[in-house]
């Protein structure tokens, strides 16, 4: 049976590296991207740093979604009951569309045209926001970071920190010009850029009815839902209006409340580098007299289950979306989240949206790394990115074996050639001969221009020559 | 103890003096080295890019080279690591051998249990630690206490040492701009430390970074770390 992909923001029509290139090309982005994932990376690892048993943590976290991943279909059905038993309505989506259609309805049946967000990958994964608008409903992004992004018709650019590619002097720009209510002469403090989006959000979580959020974790045993925030918009969102929708990946379960103890310890100190989350919001279903009476759960797949079937590749599933991978990242660190083209950046961004597309949607992606493993090393719930990127490449090379390619006519002769020792030994005596002239009219042992397709090498770099003599012939020669 | 340079393919072609400097050296320690000439090349180019198929057999041909040694050493913490990691997935028979590979600092202070091996190099020295010496073989300061032992070597720090410079394989050519961002950050750190030489475990990346500090002119060599304790006296 072939599991549906998903659909959304998970994919782009340019290649990897020719959306990187645009993005390099900016040097304010690099500028900016370079400090905040330094900062982010240097907190992360003092307060890593600080607990004696971490990697004890990451092994526990790591067993519980592997856990949850052989046994989600049974977790899922007691998630459900216990929701609805709580007084929570469940409502399953495939896929983005179907999840679009199931929150805009909600939202036309409370009879208004405008809500208020919480950050949510889930919401922004599915293009919640571009669907709403089509309806004619306004949402509003509450997280300072998001709303930033909204402002600028823009897209987010980190998981964590989405408008990480803007400076505070920008941001003020962004203020200025786009939030109607912005106070006159604003600076670029940050205590005053704050306070201004504190006021202009103060006036939507008073007067908005519905509230859409999604969830870092959904507990089976209790129907209880769990977001983690810093600035209490969350908290606002989640407790003022009447009618709360959260939109959840199934992936996000876990099996009992007692878990979260791993995972509250893990996150907070691998996503922002905080000892303690701020604001830890739970709820379960509705509690009469308090908070929303009308509380909907959209629980989507959207290529969850396909990804579930891969045995190497289903790891991907285990990430809490702490973004640690990223600020670690030597590639995300030059190019920023938008040449990734999905909602899934970076290390992470790079085995998931592949995975939740299928791989013809995502053929680049497993590329942008030079598996050089830093990724792997901060993950919380130790997921193994390099092993699954060099799965994912191995699935993109076969996904085209009917088609002619000089990288794999190159690869199958290098092979051939290093499969037997004295076609090697030719080789590299060949290589030799054939570089000679070369480095006599060069007079020096490294090269400047080269065809294609080491031309993407000497393009800026300087090429080694051939030794005079090899290894074996030497050894050959004086032994 | 009968040792087998597993040289790579790399190091044959182009950095033979690496070679030459490891067999130097194991030999003034009082080693027997043995370079078995059936040896090419460890597959990692095609594992790594997608071709898995094709770097099979080669898995094969280095079972059937170095299973009957006692150790094997390579300077190249990026091939070893595709040997102890990923051979015993890729050819279940790799597993023995795969645990009696060694990269040359690996072999030198935990196997041999030498620091000090007696080398002499009166300059400034800057280290790379390669990704996968760092993050996959955990070499560690291994290669560091060797080189500090060295006498008259003056031993930098690199700051940013542990982020990558860029090389990673196909990826230098696959997604080349992105990969010079990279190079450029660590070459301009490599020419901040005022070292005279940057040495590191692996000379696939010391291609990458020689490439780059020659195309900007800058007076500093790239030097295996073998090359350093091994050198001729």
């Amino acid at each position: 049976m072939t599991l549906p992909h998903g659909t959304g923001h998970l994919a782009g029509s340019r290649p990897f590296p020719a959306a990187a290139h645009v993005e390099l090309g900016k040097p304010q982005l690099r500028a900016n991207l370079h400090k905040a994932t330094h900062t982010i990376r240097n907190k992360r690892a003092r307060v890593v740093e600080e607990l004696p048993d971490w990697e004890q943590l990451r092994l526990a976290g790591s067993a519980i979604k592997a856990n949850v991943m052989a046994r989600l279909p049974e977790l899922l059905v007691e998630f459900e009951a216990a929701a609805t038993a709580a007084g929570a309505v469940v409502h399953w989506a495939r896929d983005a569309a179907e999840a679009c259609e199931v929150v805009t309805r909600l939202v036309r049946e409370t009879g208004t045209d405008e809500v208020v967000k919480v950050k949510s990958m889930a919401t922004q994964e599915i293009e919640l926001n571009q669907a709403l608008e089509r309806a004619g409903i306004s949402a509003t992004e509450t997280d300072l970071a998001e709303l930033i992004v909204q402002l600028a018709d823009d897209e987010p650019s980190h998981i964590l920190v989405p408008a990480i590619h803007y400076n505070r002097s920008q941001i003020r720009d962004i203020f200025t010009e786009r939030m109607g209510d912005a106070p006159a002469g604003l600076t670029d403090e940050p205590r005053v850029l704050a306070e201004a989006a504190r006021l202009h959000l103060r006036r939507k979580f008073l007067s908005s009815k519905v509230a859409i959020s999604g969830a870092n974790f959904a507990i089976a045993e209790t129907g209880t839902l769990v977001v983690l925030e810093s600035e209490g918009n969350g908290r606002m969102c989640l407790t003022l209006p009447e009618t709360l929708i959260s939109v959840v990946g199934v992936e996000k379960l876990l099996p009992s409340f007692s878990d979260l103890e791993v995972f509250l310890q893990l996150l907070p100190r691998s996503s922002t580098g905080e000892r303690m989350n701020p604001y830890t919001s739970t709820w379960t279903g509705v509690t009469a007299g308090d908070g929303p009476q009308n509380v909907h759960i959209v629980l989507v797949d959207n290529g969850r289950s396909a990804t579930l079937a891969d045995e190497v590749g289903r790891q991907a599933l285990h990430c809490i979306r702490c973004s640690a991978c990223l600020n670690v990242c030597p590639v995300y660190e030059r190019v920023g989240g938008h040449a990734y083209q999905s909602v899934y950046p970076g290390p992470i961004g790079a085995i998931l949206s592949p995975q939740m597309t299928g791989i013809e949607a995502n053929k680049t992606l497993p590329f942008a790394s030079t598996l050089c493993g830093a990724c792997y090393d901060v993950c919380p719930v130790r997921i193994n990115i390099p092993e699954v990127l060099v799965h994912l490449r191995q699935a993109a090379v076969d996904s085209r074996r009917d088609k002619p390619s000089a990288e794999r006519t190159a690869m199958k002769a290098m092979a051939w050639v290093m499969g037997d020792r004295r076609r090697y030994a030719r080789a590299l005596r060949a290589a030799r001969r054939g570089t000679v002239p070369l480095e006599r009219v060069l007079r020096r042992r490294t090269v400047r221009h080269l065809p294609w397709p080491m031309s993407a090498w000497t393009a800026s770099r300087d090429a080694p020559l051939p030794a005079p003599e090899s290894f074996r012939d030497w050894w050959r020669r004086t032994r | 103890m009968r040792i087998a340079l597993f040289l790579t393919c790399v190091n044959d072609l182009l950095y033979p003096d690496t070679g030459k400097a490891v067999v130097r050296l194991l030999e003034r320690l009082g080693h027997e080295v043995d370079f078995p000439e059936s040896q090419t090349c460890c597959g990692q180019m095609h594992a790594n890019s997608g071709y898995r198929a094709e770097a099979v057999p080669l898995v094969r041909g280095f079972v059937d080279t170095f299973d009957r040694y006692d150790a094997v050493v390579a300077p190249s913490g990026s091939c070893v690591a595709m040997v102890r990691e990923s051979y015993p997935r890729l050819v279940p028979a790799a597993a023995g051998v795969a645990t009696r590979t060694y990269e040359l600092s690996e072999l030198l202070v935990d196997v041999l249990g030498v620091t000090d091996v007696g080398a002499v190099f009166p300059h400034r020295v800057t280290y790379h630690p390669t990704c996968h010496g760092l993050r996959m073989l955990r070499l560690g300061d291994k290669p560091l206490r060797l080189l500090r032992a060295v006498e008259g070597l003056d031993l930098v720090p690199l700051p940013g040492a542990e982020e990558c410079c860029g090389f990673g394989g196909t990826f230098a050519m696959k997604n080349a701009d992105v990969s010079t961002a990279m190079l450029a950050d660590k070459c301009t750190a490599i020419c901040d430390t005022g070292a005279e030489v940057i040495a590191a475990a692996d000379n696939s990346c010391l291609a990458h970074i020689g490439g780059g500090l020659s195309r900007r002119g800058a007076p500093v060599r790239v030097m295996h770390y073998a090359e350093i304790l091994g050198g001729e006296s």
